[in-house]
């Protein structure tokens, strides 16, 4: 890997589940070439399967002639990735999920794949897309040093 | 693509003596997981089973779906008047699932024995 030059990765998945799979296991290849720790791989891969599956459920709407695209953006400290749909995004951020409403019935019990991205990355923003669609959200995870 | 999720049921006691239904689940626990999860809880019989005891152990990815499945076994459990616990998770998913307010419902354990010798 190079010392202080960008590397990029990039993917095309099916609008299908199961092949957020696919992008998890090659972000964690990346950010293992980087020297990121064990613990930061495994928040990576939850973070990059959930932004998989709402890309395919959500902004492509299961609509398996579309396809998410994932660009995995290697940096001397940082790993970033876009997964981009074809959706318009998303105008508000949802309710942080509250496991009480949830178990009164009060709370669909689905709907906490954005907060585990927002709890396990060191930046994220979604993106809508200019016209409507072509959104994407970006999310960086940052090299902790104390542990490498 | 989504691997398929893998269940079964052994009966064991816990230390005390008391009869814990072990539920085995293996693979993924996504959304295709329904029946492997929640169809497997049902099975149980209500009036018996009252431990229920999740093995995470042979798991190896849970997604938000799969912790929603795991969130309605848990609604499940409290209307039926079951207690949940849980072993076997990696500490990754120990920390989503205290992230999500799970252990608020079910009592985690690092091991099956650690699990059986506190119920």
């Amino acid at each position: 890997m190079s010392e202080s030059k960008s590397t990029t990765v990039e993917m095309r998945l099916p609008t299908k589940l199961g092949y957020e799979k696919v992008a998890m296991s090659t972000a964690a290849s990346v950010a293992k070439l980087q020297g990121f720790p064990e613990d930061r791989i495994e928040d990576l891969k939850t973070a990059v399967a959930e932004a998989c599956i709402n890309a395919i459920e959500h902004g492509n709407r299961l609509d398996e002639k579309l396809s998410v695209g994932v660009v995995l953006k290697a940096g001397t400290d940082t790993l970033e990735v876009k997964v981009l749909d074809d959706g318009k995004g998303i105008s508000k951020q949802p309710p942080k999920p509250d496991i009480d409403r949830k178990m009164h019935g009060e709370e669909d019990p689905r709907g906490m794949g954005m907060f585990l991205i927002q709890a396990l990355v060191d930046e994220v923003e979604w993106v809508p897309g200019a016209d409507g669609k072509s959104s994407y959200v970006r999310l960086v995870i940052k090299l902790d040093r104390r542990a490498a | 693509m989504q691997s398929e999720t893998k269940s079964r049921v052994d009966q064991l006691k816990s230390t005390q003596g008391y009869p814990v239904a072990v539920l085995r689940f293996e693979g993924d626990i996504a959304s295709t997981s329904k029946d492997a999860v929640l169809g497997t809880y049902q099975a149980l019989p209500k009036e018996t089973a009252k431990l229920i005891l999740l093995d995470f152990t042979r798991v190896e990815y849970i997604n938000s779906s799969g912790i929603a499945l795991i969130i309605q076994l848990l609604i499940e459990a409290s209307n039926s008047g079951q207690k949940v616990y849980a072993f076997g998770l990696s500490p990754h998913f120990t920390k989503v699932f205290t992230m999500v307010g799970i252990t608020k419902y079910a009592n985690l354990y690092p091991s099956q024995a650690e699990a059986l010798a506190a119920l």
